[in-house]
């Protein structure tokens, strides 16, 4: 692991920080009165927490696009689905405490006047099952994706766009109540996890944490790709495609690989997001959704990882911060700051803090 | 009882002469007397409150023959059982059901009289025999207007209703109708009518000659003759319910088209614009959704300005929208994609800032709802072609300002200076400036070009959605699927993927229903691209390099 971190100084400071969080962030919830000016209020944890799984997802992101140069804007797709997926489970956990009382079917489906549950719900009430899911699926789609997509050398705005498009067709599909993914109201209302309420504070102190070490394992494994020499290809593949082709490399074997991977991140990123807001819906596939999160990347500053952290949580905490006090001004500074970071900042804040030191 | 009742018909004869004379001089004053209370109509309305059906239908004749225009209202609200006289002065009103009672329009002055309860109000209640009259009586009204069209419309009224009455007043009529549409409408009704004849000679006859009729009525009542114990009577139907069947089938299809043509033109013209910044600049402006809601609200503006003149703002709206969302565009292009040029998926993200910065203001501005943008009377209303087949008009004006729009820009592009410079600086940018050509004003005015046709394609859009914040939103990823399925850099490339993409969606809509037909098309189009990276006419030669 230190040899990972060497000469990665971000990457030290924002694992030392991670961990801080992890561990101080439950004790000023947790035993700290709430009298105390540390304390540390549940909302503000799930709100981390939320953040934490977004900045998973920027590194998935950031993977992709700082270090093969695919600008996807498709990896909403691949979250959602990693959500879908824990939803399914969640679901299923209520039982007979769903509006309708129904024991096995979701309140949905009853709704729908559906008899038995679909096939593809089967086997999802077992945890470990959905989070095999969790990773599977989402990776499954990327694989068949981009297996297709990178063979026929697609690349570039054409790749950009398909994706969208992915993710645009999934966005339709998901809306559809014959889909049996519970229509535009998604999946919601859940109970417990593993037998713990989702309302408790120790549940959610659980979710923190294990969004902060799902968070530390998606770096630590994305940071052994990219100084391995699997990823030092990678970079030459950004750079000039067809000279690493003619070298003699698998091109489109090495791009299918890496993007695999960044989708299971991504799935994983979604599978600790829904837990911790309680709901999954289609939204979560809207294009503008994926654009985002591609912005988060730029801003934080691209191909250095804890950047894309970074400018997951910097943007998601304006956000939040933002829509709380003026609605109104969100859009515009979100909007001004796109187009100022893309003009100015070309490698983002990590970036400008790099230029300042030196 | 007698006494009660005379003493009642004083009051009401008194009452009822009262009113009038007050309400008609008053209308006088008010209106130049547009109708005259000629004593036979007076009469007539007060013989209909009698409890004789007899009488009534003696009314009935009355009215038709003093010829008045007011006649066939009367009638139609009769057999609808929506006449009444109030029971406190006998006033005979035309009722329309609302939540407690019947708004009330009298039919003496055509005025509205505000709402009743139904206990203040009788009915003028009608029996089978006269329901037969009036039906009667309403088509020959209706067939005595001077109006073709009007007439046209009549005979279509009747399909379905007809009975004997009606037919000999057809018949009547067809030996003075001059107007040959007319004529074969009133044919055909009459043939249809006689397949009921029960007559075989006649039966086959009407089959023969409604061998080709489209009529929905003829084809009941074929599918009732298929059955016939008649074996001829069956055969021919059946023949002719075929052949009849082929055709439906076969407009069923032109009209699918139709609407995929339509659709198409929709697709071309959001995309068309995308086509000259996307496909020859290499600017991925993902703004170009908010350029064509920029062009809407013009539209909006400019009915807000003139509200009187609702085409005409339509008309102007035009270049206005073209100014509007090409000022924004060049404004977008000095200050913004002037910087990133090569950098693509930069201006991918510089461009998608822009959007959001757009909608806010316009959510600002505006407010978040949808505004409305009103419809000239010239684009509603269809083009019927036959009985089977009607063609919207807005939808024909779609598509034909989608074609002008297209011809306009491709012989910009093809034809003037501007064009010539904008391939070339397409092509190889540091040749086309070693030959004097200024690019970076090539660039800006090509980017106001793309964005003031965006805005257009605005104005086409305001006629057939709703004109909101995320207008753009909804079509801009339409927009690059077109322009990415035709083939970057080539208009006739966007031209054919857009009409083949609306096509190939209404054709599927029918089995698969809207949203999986359009998850179809986008999966579709995933595929196509590892096929043929390039879309449908991929660019030739070194521009395509890059």
């Amino acid at each position: 692991m230190f040899k990972l971190l060497k000469g990665d100084r971000g990457g030290q400071v924002f694992l030392t920080l991670l961990t801080l969080a992890a561990i101080l962030i439950p004790i000023f919830n947790l035993i700290l009165p709430e009298s105390s000016p540390f304390h540390v209020s549940t909302f503000t944890v799930t709100l981390l927490g939320k953040y934490l799984a977004f900045a998973l997802l920027a590194l998935s992101v950031d993977l992709v696009w700082g270090y093969m140069g695919i600008l996807s804007l498709g990896h909403g797709a691949f979250f959602a689905l990693g959500g879908y997926a824990m939803g399914m489970y969640l679901m299923l956990q209520i039982g007979d405490r769903g509006v309708y009382g129904n024991p096995d079917l979701p309140d949905f489906m009853v709704f729908l006047n559906w008899k038995e549950i679909p096939w593809f719900w089967h086997g999802f009430d077992n945890f470990w099952f959905a989070m095999v899911m969790v990773a599977l699926v989402p990776g499954l789609l990327a694989f068949v994706f981009g297996a297709l997509a990178f063979r026929s050398r697609v690349t570039g705005v054409y790749l950009s766009i398909i994706t969208q498009a992915l993710t645009y067709a999934l966005l339709l599909a998901f809306f559809r109540n014959e889909m049996g993914f519970g229509g535009n109201n998604g999946l919601t209302d859940f109970k417990d996890i593993l037998g713990f309420s989702l309302q408790s504070d120790n549940t959610r102190i659980a979710l923190f944490v294990a969004s902060a070490i799902a968070l530390a394992l998606g770096y630590l494994s994305c940071r052994s790709i990219v100084t391995s020499r699997l990823g030092r290809v990678a970079v030459a593949i950004r750079d000039s495609e067809d000279r690493v082709r003619f070298i003699g490399y698998r091109v489109d074997h090495i791009k299918l690989a890496i993007f695999t991977f960044s989708a299971v991140i991504a799935g994983v990123a979604g599978a600790l997001y829904v837990p911790q807001v309680g709901i999954i819906n289609p939204g979560e596939f809207s294009p503008i959704r994926s654009i985002e999160l591609v912005i988060w990347v730029a801003i934080g500053g691209r191909t250095t990882l804890y950047g894309a952290v970074l400018g997951a949580f910097i943007v998601n905490y304006s956000k939040t911060y933002l829509t709380g006090v003026a609605p109104e001004t969100w859009l515009f500074a979100l909007g001004a700051l796109f187009v100022f970071v893309t003009l100015y900042l070309p490698n983002g804040i990590v970036g400008l803090l790099k230029r300042k030191q030196a | 009882m007698s006494f009660f009742s005379l003493k009642n018909k004083i009051t009401l004869v008194l009452i009822f002469s009262l009113s009038l004379l007050f309400t008609s001089s008053s209308f006088a004053e008010s209106t130049n007397l547009q109708h005259k209370n000629s004593e036979p109509f007076i009469q007539a309305l007060e013989l209909l409150q009698s409890k004789s059906y007899n009488k009534k239908g003696k009314a009935i004749e009355q009215l038709v023959a003093t010829k008045d225009e007011r006649v066939q209202s009367i009638l139609e609200a009769m057999l609808k059982a929506r006449l009444f006289y109030t029971k406190e002065d006998k006033t005979v009103v035309i009722g329309k059901k609302v939540d407690d009672g019947f708004a009330l329009t009298s039919v003496l002055e055509q005025k509205y009289l505000g709402s009743l309860s139904k206990s203040k109000l009788k009915k003028v209640k009608v029996n089978n025999k006269l329901r037969g009259i009036l039906r009667a009586s309403i088509a020959t009204l209706s067939l005595s207007s001077p109006d073709a069209k009007k007439r046209l419309a009549a005979v279509k009224q009747m399909f379905g209703k007809t009975n004997k009455a009606g037919i000999t007043a057809l018949q009547a009529h067809l030996k003075m109708e001059k107007d040959s549409a007319v004529r074969s409408e009133i044919e055909t009704l009459i043939n249809i009518n006689d397949l009921d004849s029960g007559d075989k000679e006649t039966q086959l006859a009407a089959i023969k000659t409604l061998f080709n009729s489209l009529n929905p009525e003829t084809r009941n009542k074929l599918e009732i003759l298929k059955d016939n114990a008649d074996a001829d009577i069956a055969s021919a139907s059946q023949v002719a319910l075929k052949n009849i069947n082929n055709k439906l089938g076969f407009y069923d299809k032109v009209n699918t088209a139709f609407f995929g043509l339509s659709l198409g033109s929709v697709l071309v013209l959001a995309a068309i614009g995308l086509a000259i910044t996307f496909g020859v600049m290499g600017v991925i402006n993902m703004a170009h959704g908010e350029l064509i809601m920029l062009g809407a609200y013009t539209t909006y503006v400019i009915q807000q300005i003139m509200p009187n003149h609702i085409g005409l703002a339509l008309v102007l709206a035009v270049p206005a929208a073209f100014i509007v969302s090409g000022s924004v565009g060049i404004l977008i292009e000095r200050l913004v994609i002037r910087h990133l040029y090569g950098r693509p998926l930069e201006t991918l993200l510089a461009t998608f800032g822009i959007s959001l910065i757009l909608q806010q203001a316009v959510r600002s501005v505006f407010s978040p709802l949808n505004r409305a943008v009103e419809t000239p009377v010239w684009m509603a209303g269809s083009l019927e072609i036959n009985p089977a087949l009607s063609l919207t008009y807005n939808r024909l004006y779609i598509i034909f300002f989608c074609l002008a729009v297209f011809t306009i820009l491709y012989l910009i592009i093809k034809k003037t200076s501007l064009g010539l410079s904008v391939q070339a600086v397409s092509q190889n940018r540091s040749m086309a400036r070693a030959m004097g050509i200024r690019a970076s004003r090539v660039d800006a005015l090509t980017f106001g070009l793309g964005s003031g046709i965006a805005g257009v394609a605005g104005v086409a859009l305001s006629q057939l959605t709703n004109v909101g914040p995320n207008l753009g939103q909804a079509y801009i990823i339409d927009s690059f699927m077109v322009v990415v399925f035709g083939g970057v850099g080539n208009l006739w490339g966007t031209l054919i993927s857009g009409f083949t993409l609306g096509i190939a969606n209404k054709f599927m809509e029918p089995w698969a229903g809207a949203v999986l037909a359009k998850i179809l098309v986008l999966v579709f189009i995933i595929l196509f691209i590892q096929k043929r990276p390039r879309g449908l006419f991929p660019q030739k030669g070194r521009a395509a390099e890059s």
